[in-house]
């Protein structure tokens, strides 16, 4: 295996069911997880549904995967980047947002929150700043 | 030398074509692509946007996806330079990054 | 499709073993699973059983191998929570095979 870490970013612009799109993410996440690089998420556009709290699939016959995300942290998959004016946009705040949390394990597994509130130019910083940038 | 964007949908079906450009920095090029070619015409609801970020990221579109759809050079915006598939790949190594707007 | 007969009832798995649908599970039926898969189980399998079992449900995903190691460990204290221990009580990976025998799909991340 490479030792040379690279950054990816998943960049995530859809909604939670009506495509495939955000839980195929999801899924490339987990697996790419086993690589050890230096992953990050992108939650801009209505992809900032895929993070909200008290989802209930079923009714409609899907995997309710909005779960799964509060199991990144398990993954070392720490850092989700949440656009603010996206959020604005749609009538949401952070507190809409369901909490996901990682363990530090340099910091005494002290339990800190995943989700990074960024500004629009903030997130254009993120993307330009990656080796490699994966959209979904 | 900054990201190549590529963005695939037409603009008058969702906000693709508008988050790239606000994502996207000064030096990045945008290449507009299948039915994102047609935010490259002229006289559109998103002109505007395009034309105000025309002087700090660079505008392509693909050749192949006007000629398919009948635009001819005549209605494309001012400032969006047309590129053939090798074009294509030029940009996409000459770019430190691709990322792609779906 | 297959099936695993449970006291006479059938109970459909894919081709590899794991169930087809989820909340066909009963502790009768990992038993039954186990016993095809050459396990007997312990409190120790059943231990780590229910761990998967709950972290699917909290989680909606059975955990990558690594995942799973490393939350036992966490939970259960590194006696149990190690690569050696894990194979010893199932030999064939613990995700894969407690995955199975815990009515779970196949882990996110295994092929």
């Amino acid at each position: 295996m490479s030792e040379t870490v690279k950054k990816f970013l998943y960049v995530n612009r859809k909604a939670p069911y009506g495509t495939i799109y955000a839980q195929e993410a999801l899924e490339v996440v987990l697996i790419g997880a086993a690589f050890d690089q230096d992953v990050s998420l992108a939650f801009l556009d209505d992809g900032v549904f895929q993070l909200t709290k008290g989802q209930d699939t079923k009714e409609i016959g899907l995997k309710n995967f909005s779960a799964t995300y509060r199991a990144l942290g398990d993954y070392e998959v720490t850092k989700l980047y949440v656009e603010k004016e996206s959020l604005e946009e749609r009538g949401l705040t952070l507190d809409d947002l369901q909490n996901i949390e990682y363990e530090d394990e340099d910091d005494d597994y002290a339990e800190k929150p995943s989700i990074r509130l960024v500004t629009r130019a903030e997130m254009a910083e993120v993307m330009a700043d990656q080796d490699v940038v994966l959209s979904f | 030398m900054g990201t190549l964007h590529t963005v695939n949908k037409s603009p008058f079906q969702n906000q693709t074509l508008l988050s790239c450009l606000a994502h996207a920095k000064d030096g990045d090029a945008i290449l507009m692509i299948e039915d994102g070619v047609y935010g490259a015409t002229t006289g559109t609801v998103v002109s505007d946007a395009l034309a105000s970020k025309s002087t700090d990221v660079t505008l392509y579109v693909l050749g192949a996806d006007l000629a398919a759809r009948g635009i001819d050079a005549g209605r494309m915006a001012e400032g969006v330079t047309s590129v053939d598939y090798e074009g294509f790949v030029e940009l996409a190594v000459t770019h430190d990054r691709v990322q792609n707007w779906l | 499709m297959a099936a695993y007969d449970v006291n006479g009832t059938s109970v459909e798995h894919d081709e590899e073993g794991y169930i087809t649908n989820l909340g066909d599970w009963t502790k009768e039926l990992a038993d039954v699973i186990a016993a095809a898969e050459e396990v007997d189980m312990t409190d120790e399998h059943w231990a780590v059983v229910n761990f998967l079992r709950d972290y699917y449900e909290e989680y909606q995903i059975a955990p990558a191998v690594r995942v799973l190691i490393k939350s036992i460990k966490k939970s259960m204290g590194p006696e149990v929570g190690n690569n050696k221990y894990m194979y010893e009580l199932f030999p064939y990976g613990p995700a894969k095979q407690a995955c199975k025998i815990a009515g779970l799909p196949k882990p996110t991340g295994c092929v």
